[in-house]
């Protein structure tokens, strides 16, 4: 086989390190010795894929999954995934979830006191179309508190996990929202050092999503790992 | 044009509900063909404390020692119900199981093969990005030679290799230690 391009190593900053203190379920989980460098093989530039045959019609609409509507803002979430080439990602999985509007996750281990919505699972699933897009309407989530630091909030927050092509473009990150107050005390989101890299996770109000009487429009573009532009010499 | 790739963040304590629907733990589906595994193990931290909240991805080539994605050009078979992948996640006692057959050797740096081998990605909150890793075969004589093994210091390698284990032929154990003495062999891919 040819030699291979490997994937382009992030700009110093703009990825967290697996420890930092400050979010305290690090310490005992992140690994103490040093991380064995690799070289690209063909195991981590292939990857699995997900086409649309595998995700429901309504999976990304998260207020029309149950009898009812669920309570909260309805918002439309949607945005674009590109490498880092700028190359959009097409037909690959976005998966989505989070809280409900009270700050509630429907989940065994969330016990904080707010009320879980029969309307609401937290969850959704799209595929990006040719041109990287994807869309999800969903409802605003709310804050909730944690047990990382004495009056501990995490602002409000939307997962999200995507794939891309190959092993190595695997990501899971957060999305938060424009002007939320909790932002600048989150230990989650400050784990990362360069400030720019940090605010690209806040979506942008969005009026061109923004549909009349119905919605508040957010965007969130991804981007995943790029080629290296040669091959690395083997 | 150059962008840069959006920050990770940690799956939290709550990803079941986001992930649970496309949990796989048995790779090969009926008529797949190649050795059958089982593959059991914990995940643990730093205390040796399970870690109940922890997920799995996996990706393998089928027993052919091809991958099923347009980028695997050799000339080998694709095998159908097989993808390769699997997402399973740690029970309430940290631990994993999953079933697949034993991949087939593939091409690695230099033109040399790789011994048989499982990539592996591990999310769970308290990681703020994924970890990677991989596990090998127990009494594979490819082991030696394999150009990944051999960068990694001689005393730590075996924690990328399961063990036998009690169960019949097949069954495997394999761990993922956080810290400690056991610490697994984590891999830098540049994220």
């Amino acid at each position: 086989m040819t030699p291979l391009a490997g994937y382009r190593p992030p700009y110093p900053g703009t990825q967290p390190d697996h420890l930092h203190p400050l979010y305290v379920s690090s310490i005992k989980r992140s690994p103490t010795r040093p991380l064995v460098a690799i070289p690209y093989t063909l195991s981590e530039v292939t990857g699995p894929s997900f086409g649309p045959e595998l995700v429901a019609p309504a999976a990304h609409d998260l207020t029309r999954q149950h009898r009812g509507e669920p309570l909260g803002e309805r918002i439309i979430v949607s945005g674009r995934v590109l490498d880092e080439n700028g190359r959009p990602l097409s037909n690959t999985l976005v998966e989505i979830w989070q809280a409900n509007a009270a700050g509630r996750y429907l989940h065994e281990v969330d016990q904080h006191k707010a009320p879980l919505d029969p309307n609401f699972t937290g969850c959704g699933q799209a595929v990006t179309n040719a041109e990287g897009r994807y869309r999800f309407v969903t409802i605003r989530p709310g804050e909730y508190p944690w047990r990382n630091h004495y009056n501990a909030w995490r602002p409000a927050h939307i997962h999200f996990s995507l794939f891309g092509p190959a092993f190595a473009t695997r990501l899971v990150t957060q999305m938060y929202f424009p002007g939320d107050p909790l932002i600048p005390f989150d230990p989650i989101f400050n784990c990362t050092a360069d400030e720019k890299a940090r605010n690209r996770l806040i979506s942008l109000f969005d009026w061109e999503t923004t549909m009349p009487e119905h919605a508040l429009g957010y965007r969130f573009d991804l981007i995943l790992r790029g080629r290296d532009a040669t091959p690395m010499e083997v | 044009m150059s962008l840069q790739a959006t920050t990770s963040q940690t799956v939290g304590p709550y990803f079941k509900i986001g992930l649970q629907w496309l949990n796989r733990d048995n790779l090969a589906a009926e008529g797949v063909s190649g050795e059958r595994v089982t593959i059991q193990g914990r995940v643990l931290d730093a205390d040796g404390v399970p870690v109940p909240d922890a997920i799995l991805e996996i990706w393998q080539a089928n027993a052919h020692g091809k991958y099923d994605h347009p980028e695997d050009t050799q000339d080998k078979p694709l095998e159908p119900g097989f993808k390769g992948y699997g997402r399973i996640p740690a029970d309430k006692q940290g631990g994993f199981r999953f079933a697949t057959i034993k991949p087939g050797p593939v091409p690695g740096p230099n033109g040399k093969e790789q011994a048989p081998h499982l990539v592996i990605a591990v999310f769970m909150r308290g990681l703020l990005k994924r970890l990677v890793t991989r596990m090998y075969f127990p009494d594979d004589a490819r082991n030696a030679g394999d150009p990944i093994l051999n960068l990694v210091e001689a005393a730590r390698r075996s924690t990328l290799i399961a063990k036998k284990a009690a169960g019949g032929p097949g069954a495997l154990e394999w761990n993922v230690v956080l810290q400690g003495p056991d610490e697994t062999v984590f891999f830098d891919l540049g994220l």
